[in-house]
């Protein structure tokens, strides 16, 4: 782990520490106060738990031009990828990816291009995008793309939770808070200082949560589908009125609203806020994201139609590219903050 | 440059931003004239925590209740009677309906900060605390249509008589001037201008640190004064407290306090001791050693204490300094080894039967035979490492202010001034001699300020 970055951040969480002021705003807080020593694991902890609001930013008495230079948001965001790209493995592709939105691109390309090959190599066997690519080579291709990553950034995890003292996960309060996401409100319910400085607002968190259970209809739609296929015998294509549909739409709809939302957000906010040099990478992923999303509905709109082909294509290479790459792109964030929240509802 | 307003308010916290949002609301067009730059507007107020206000019942954050009697009580404890009992009753009876009125104005509040439960009944804490109240103030005066400018100093109120005919004040190095109807002095203490403090206290006092803003130089109220305006407090007195001796020489705040001294001794550059350290809990004596210190050579002392005692008190933001030895602590805090020791030895002679040892209350674990004798907590420092901190005096504000009336108006001679009003610390002499009661200066402030404002803008209409 980079020491400087956690120097500075224990730095900071000193001054705090001595201060107070934030308790309210979110569970850093408490957390950094429970018993004022910041071991390594601890500041690691803190910076997992952050989720950028810059509500302490704005409130804080002390950043710059004040000698003690106070910018929590920062240092916590910058040990916050430090750790992610520390725990991944291999570590290259997660300095590559986290950071870097040209290699986000480049990646997508290459998966998109295997997906073409693959269609025009392998032979189809059913209706809709079966014709075109069998529902065979399509598992043989994204059960391991899926399963692979997610072990990945299991043992990654794995390691950060050891790191932080390990022990029995607090499953209820941790599940609790992250459905609502509580920490998102601020702490008075009214969000966080994003867009607008010190202005509160409700946007990102809703933005957020858009994504967030898009994603979740979306996966639940696929996931509804391989039921269908497996044990009910079910192949696709589905109608309408199925649940494969029924829950990938509306999922569709909300992941393609709520990135561009994100991505709005992100743009009117203060970079200098966040690790600024992640900030192609982030805004990268949030447009693999949409993406993902968008290609899926189209295919919908147009499967029938002769732009099924490349779609499909651009489809699941988008999506081969957000399951291959998820541990050592923004979309990790979720399994670490998770971890981190469960530590904190230990006791 | 002619600009039309009705009401200019001097100064940009707590006291200036409550009576610019009243008037606005009361329909009239305000200027806020802040000598700070942006990233340093609000003056005191954005070191600030909570206020202290009175309830029947439980109210926002507030627990059980806390009415006016014992409010009044409490202040009168810490004031030894210097209190001005009609202005006290308002502003204590006014407070209720403040915190209903700041979280409509954007202030939010939190449950009272880990290490301050003792303040959960009397004293709301805001969330973020004093910049985060600042700056939702200044959002919603934005919204009222006020208009504020920044390193605007005020240097001069010209008289006409008993009126204000005109505000002067700099920026950068540009003078301007402007003639509002009415006007709200809010520009807090004197207390950052050192020369002024030293003709005030003593040479001593440039050596004391100031705890928060560097603008507050009290230029508009040396200015007022010189023209008759009625003054009140005593031009001599600050409040001031012990802090860490590393603190910045300004805006240090509240990180730069200090609780370890009724755990350690403290001695001066000399190694002697001069006070007893045990003679209350801490909240109850910080201000006390400020002027302990202030009267010591170099105006700085140093409380050393040993393992046993280090994780007694709230962290201040600097480390200790460490030692395995005495002499070795003696040497890195540039202080006389043999009468470190030799202070030492007689203070761990003194100490008896150490069973009793209560670390939250007064535990009666004294010295004997000492002098000065420790009176409580008295336990001797032999278990190394030994650690100490360098001890300063950090002014918080001063007491000298301008005499106002249940109006918040100004006077001059017998008579008012008719559209001057004041606001804040820059008036709290009014009501407050000496001693200070925690979240009291942040009540004055809004209580006075909404009235200011309200008075002002009904003088402009
Ligand atoms: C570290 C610290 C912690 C404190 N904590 C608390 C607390 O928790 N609760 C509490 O009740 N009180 C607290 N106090 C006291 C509190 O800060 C004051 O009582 C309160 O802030 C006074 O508000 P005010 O608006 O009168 O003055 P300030 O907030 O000091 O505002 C004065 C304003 O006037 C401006 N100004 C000065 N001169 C000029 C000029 N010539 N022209 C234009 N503008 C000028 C300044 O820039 C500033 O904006 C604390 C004080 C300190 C130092
Ligand atoms: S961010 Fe600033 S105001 Fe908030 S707790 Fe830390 S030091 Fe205090
Ligand atoms: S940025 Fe927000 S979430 Fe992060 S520490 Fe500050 S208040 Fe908490």
């Amino acid at each position: 782990m980079q020491t400087e970055l956690i120097a500075e951040a224990r730095r900071q969480a000193e001054i705090c520490n001595a201060c107070r002021y934030c308790e309210g705003f979110c569970a850093v807080f408490p957390e950094m106060h429970a018993d004022g020593t910041f071991s390594d694991g601890d500041i690691t902890h803190l910076a997992n738990l952050c989720h950028n609001c810059r509500g302490c930013y704005y409130a804080c008495q002390y950043t710059a031009p004040h000698e003690f230079d106070l910018n929590l948001p920062k240092a916590l965001a910058e040990v916050r990828h430090a750790s992610w790209e520390d725990y991944a493995w291999p570590q290259p592709l997660a300095r590559a990816f986290q950071t870097n939105g040209v290699a986000l691109a480049i990646a997508l390309v290459l998966t998109t291009a295997a997906l073409f090959l693959a269609i025009f190599a392998l032979p189809g066997d059913g209706d809709g995008f079966y014709a075109a690519l069998s529902h065979g080579a399509m598992v043989a291709i994204f059960a391991p793309a899926f399963l692979l990553p997610l072990l990945a950034l299991a043992i990654s995890v794995r390691r950060f939770w050891q790191d932080m003292g390990g022990g029995t996960p607090g499953w209820s309060g941790a599940f609790g808070s992250t459905a609502r996401m509580t920490n998102l409100a601020g702490g008075h319910g009214e969000g966080c200082n994003y867009e607008d400085e010190d202005r509160y607002t409700q946007a990102r968190r809703m933005a957020h949560q858009c994504v967030m259970y898009g994603f979740l209809l979306c996966f639940l739609s696929t996931s509804s589908g391989t039921v269908l296929h497996y044990v009910f015998d079910a192949p696709a294509p589905y109608p309408f009125w199925s649940l494969p549909k029924l829950l990938g739409v509306p999922g569709g709809l909300l992941m393609v609203f709520g990135t561009v939302w994100l991505a709005d957000l992100k743009r009117k906010s203060d970079r200098h806020l966040g690790h600024a040099a992640a900030w192609g990478g982030e805004m990268a992923f949030i447009g693999l994201l949409f993406l993902v999303a968008a290609t899926g509905l189209l295919l919908y709109w147009l499967g029938a139609t002769a732009l099924m082909i490349p779609l499909l294509a651009l489809h699941l290479g988008a999506v081969l590219t957000l399951f291959l790459l998820t541990p050592y792109t923004k979309m990790a964030h979720g399994a670490y903050r998770l971890a981190a929240l469960l530590k904190h509802h230990q006791s | 440059m002619s600009e039309h307003f009705d009401i200019a308010v001097i100064g940009g916290g707590n006291a200036a931003l409550c009576a610019a949002m009243t008037a606005a609301e009361a329909g009239a067009r305000v200027i806020i004239l802040e000598a700070a730059p942006k990233p340093y507007r609000g003056g005191n107020s954005r070191h600030t925590r909570n206020f202290r206000c009175m309830h029947r019942g439980p109210l926002g954050p507030l627990i059980e209740s806390y009415e006016e009697d014992e409010y009044l009580a409490d202040l009168l404890k810490v004031t030894g009677g210097k209190t001005d009992e009609g202005l006290a009753r308002m502003v204590i009876r006014t407070s209720e309906e403040c915190l209903p009125w700041m979280e409509a104005h954007g202030v939010r509040f939190q449950p009272s900060l880990s290490g301050t439960l003792s303040l959960a009944r009397t004293n709301a804490f805001f969330l973020g605390g004093g910049k985060a109240l600042v700056n939702a103030y200044y959002r919603t005066a934005a919204k009222l249509g006020v208009e504020v400018r920044y390193e605007a100093k005020v240097t001069h109120l010209a008289f006409d008589d008993d009126k204000v005919a005109e505000i002067t004040y700099e920026t950068g190095n540009q003078t301007h001037h402007i003639t509002p109807k009415a006007v709200v002095v809010a520009a807090g203490g004197f207390q950052a201008d050192l020369d002024w403090l030293a003709r005030a206290w003593g040479p001593a006092a440039k050596n004391f640190l100031i705890r928060g803003t560097p603008y507050n130089r009290g230029e508009v109220l040396a200015d007022l004064m010189d023209q008759g305006i009625e003054q009140v407090g005593d031009p001599t007195q600050c409040h001031a407290v012990a802090i860490d001796g590393r603190a910045p020489k300004f805006d240090g705040g509240i990180v730069t306090r200090l609780d370890c001294v009724p755990f350690s001794i403290v001695v001066n550059k000399n190694g002697d001791r001069f006070y007893d350290e045990g003679e209350d809990v801490w909240p109850k004596r910080y201000a006390i050693w400020g002027r302990l210190v202030a009267n010591e050579p170099d105006q700085v002392g140093f409380a050393i204490i040993d393992s046993k005692a280090i994780n007694l008190f709230m962290p201040s933001v600097f480390p200790p300094i460490k030692a395995d030895t005495l002499d070795e602590l003696a040497a890195k805090m540039d202080l006389p080894a043999d009468q470190l020791r030799a202070t030492v030895d007689g203070f761990n002679a003194a100490c008896g039967e150490t069973d009793g040892f209560m670390p939250t209350e007064l535990d009666g674990v004294a010295t004997s035979g000492l002098t000065p004798p420790k009176t409580n907590w008295a336990r001797p420092i032999d278990t190394p490492p030994f650690y100490g901190y360098s001890l300063r005096t950090g002014v918080t504000f001063t007491y000298l202010g301008l005499k106002v009336d249940d109006r918040a108006q100004c006077s001059i001679g017998n008579r008012p001034v008719q559209n001057l009003w004041a606001a804040g610390e820059t008036m709290a002499g009014s009501i407050l001699g000496q001693g200070y009661l925690a979240g009291f200066g942040m009540t004055i402030g809004t209580v006075f300020g909404r009235i200011a404002g309200r008075e002002a803008a009904a003088h402009a209409n």
